[in-house]
């Protein structure tokens, strides 16, 4: 049972020192665009991870461990987000 | 949208209430927070003595600039964090918070006039009540229609606010009762149709933005019909939630 | 920043000499997902060994012909969850490896929806791990890596395989899955090899 990419928001804003949800995330597999929030994302005690809502294939794994975020995004090409004051 | 910092932060539990049988209403005074857009969530985290810590996400039911942050958790049977939460938890105890959460499933009173559809699943509904406020205080002029699907009338969160909306014409709402419906009510229990999605929501002609929120079954099916009538996808906004 | 919950415990956490260090008893048995489940009909079933001497294959049908035996096992979750003396009901990979020749030491499991776990061979054997079809005196569900996954009760259970497809011997010990991402190579629950 997976849920979306909303329920890693902490985990990526720990890593990113951001939020990221609203970025779009292409797929190294298939190529396909998705926000980071519509990402399947399946979140279990052992890691999180994020899964291409077209293909399945995997975006990227992120695995708390104490003290550390370590995050793999081996899955995406291109991670593409708004910056702060940014124009239109 | 405002652009706020997410970081960690102390809280301290102001109120309590039960908001269901199931379901209590936390409220928290954050000092530090920044504020959050209406839609946002958080992380709680919880820490054992001897160290052991969980942690889960929970929307939140306020927004605005403030630091009072309303949640309504639901107690999932079995859970670790929500039974603590909704049980155990008193007033003046302090909780470790994460936020705001969430850029993408967010509504603001400041964004393109567009009607707005709101589908709750259960208690998927604290995120989109959060919108549904912030549009009646804002006395915004975008259309905002709510569908909200739930076991029982007494299952619903937030019932006399939404019916205050409703009867200052804020909000147009519609309930699905799954499993037991108020006295007199046209339609016996079940679960929510293509039929009445399609009666209750925005047509696709009008090209509202739809917010939709639940358990991830309820979501990807309400989806799938939405796509069916037309919707543009992209206009197609899904937040799942999980236990814990 | 971290403070201590007030009245936080977490659930259930009592000890048991039987637990490994940092484990905590449950009841149930939680589901761990890093994808989405397979549908695999046992018609369709076929389980693999490849080797640098070529491959071998096994229908449903012809694995359970090697021999089903039962088990009872503790099992130990990374994610801090044990359960005790668990019956199982599996084909041993003795019985597997019977005719395999290899000279290679490592073994990479491959799952249907491409999961991976690397194991070192010898840890395999000996009565040590078994392809499993049943638990709990029930068919494997697909929720639980039905309708077989692999079991190797010693090592922590992300190492087990679900929805098993077969096994790729290697002569160095890469990492599968979990282990790229920061999960230990090895995972011996009792040296509580969790993370690299």
């Amino acid at each position: 049972m997976h849920l979306d990419g909303n329920a890693v928001a902490g985990a990526l804003a720990d890593a990113f020192g951001r939020d990221v949800t609203s970025a779009e995330a292409s797929c190294g597999s298939c190529g396909a665009r998705q926000a980071v929030a519509s990402a399947s994302a399946y979140v279990s005690a052992m890691g999180w991870v994020l899964r291409c809502v077209h293909c399945d294939a995997v975006l990227a794994v992120l695995i708390e461990t104490e003290g550390h975020v370590r995050m793999s995004m081996a899955g995406v090409s291109s991670l593409d987000m708004p910056v702060a004051g940014g124009g239109a | 949208m405002t652009r706020r910092p997410t970081g960690w932060h102390a809280a301290k539990v102001t109120a309590l209430h039960p908001e269901t049988a199931s379901a209590r209403r936390i409220e928290l005074e954050v000092p530090t927070w920044p504020g959050n857009d209406p839609g946002a969530h958080l992380d709680i985290r919880l820490t054992a003595p001897d160290g052991y810590q969980a942690s889960r996400s929970y929307s939140i039911a306020s927004s605005g600039e403030g630091t009072r942050v309303v949640l309504a958790v639901d107690e999932v049977p079995n859970g670790e964090v929500s039974p603590f939460l909704v049980e155990d938890l008193l007033v003046d105890d302090m909780l470790e918070v994460h936020g705001p959460l969430g850029s993408y499933f967010i509504w603001s009173p400041d964004s393109e006039e567009r009607p707005v559809q709101l589908i709750a699943g259960g208690s998927g509904v604290v995120p989109l009540f959060a919108m549904a406020e912030a549009h009646a205080l804002a006395g915004d002029a975008s259309g905002f229609r709510m569908l909200y699907s739930v076991r029982t009338p007494a299952d619903r969160f937030f019932a006399s606010d939404l019916e205050g909306f409703a009867a200052h014409g804020s909000l147009q709402l519609d309930y699905v009762y799954t499993r037991q419906t108020p006295a007199g009510w046209a339609v016996p229990p079940g679960r929510i149709t293509r039929e009445v999605l399609e009666a209750a929501a925005w047509p696709a002609e009008v090209r509202p933005i739809v917010y939709v929120c639940g358990p991830t079954p309820f979501v990807e099916t309400v989806a799938g019909w939405l796509t069916e009538l037309g919707h543009d996808p992209r206009a197609v906004l899904t937040e799942r939630f999980g236990g814990g | 920043m971290s403070f201590i919950t007030r009245g936080f415990t977490g659930r259930g956490r009592e000890r048991d000499p039987r637990l490994p260090p940092g484990q905590t008893l449950v009841e149930d048995w939680p589901v761990l997902s890093a994808g989405p489940t397979p549908d695999i009909d046992t018609a369709d079933w076929e389980f693999v060994v490849v080797t640098e001497n070529g491959r071998h294959t096994w229908t449903w049908d012809e694995m359970q012909a090697l021999g089903v035996e039962d088990v009872t096992v503790d099992i130990h979750c990374v994610t801090h969850w044990s359960k005790l003396e668990m019956p199982w009901r599996g084909v041993p990979l003795d019985k597997v490896f019977e005719n395999v020749e290899t000279t290679h030491d490592y073994v990479m499991a491959h799952s249907y929806g491409g999961y991976t776990t690397n194991v070192p061979l010898d840890e395999l054997l000996d009565g040590q791990a078994w392809i499993a079809i049943e638990a709990d005196g029930e068919p494997l569900s697909p929720e639980h890596g039905g309708p077989a996954r692999l079991l190797v009760p010693h090592l922590y259970f992300w190492k087990s395989a679900k929805w098993i497809r077969g096994l790729v011997t290697m002569p160095s010990d890469d990492p599968g899955f979990w282990e790229q991402n920061g999960y230990h190579l090895h995972g011996d629950p009792w040296q509580e090899e969790r993370y690299w």
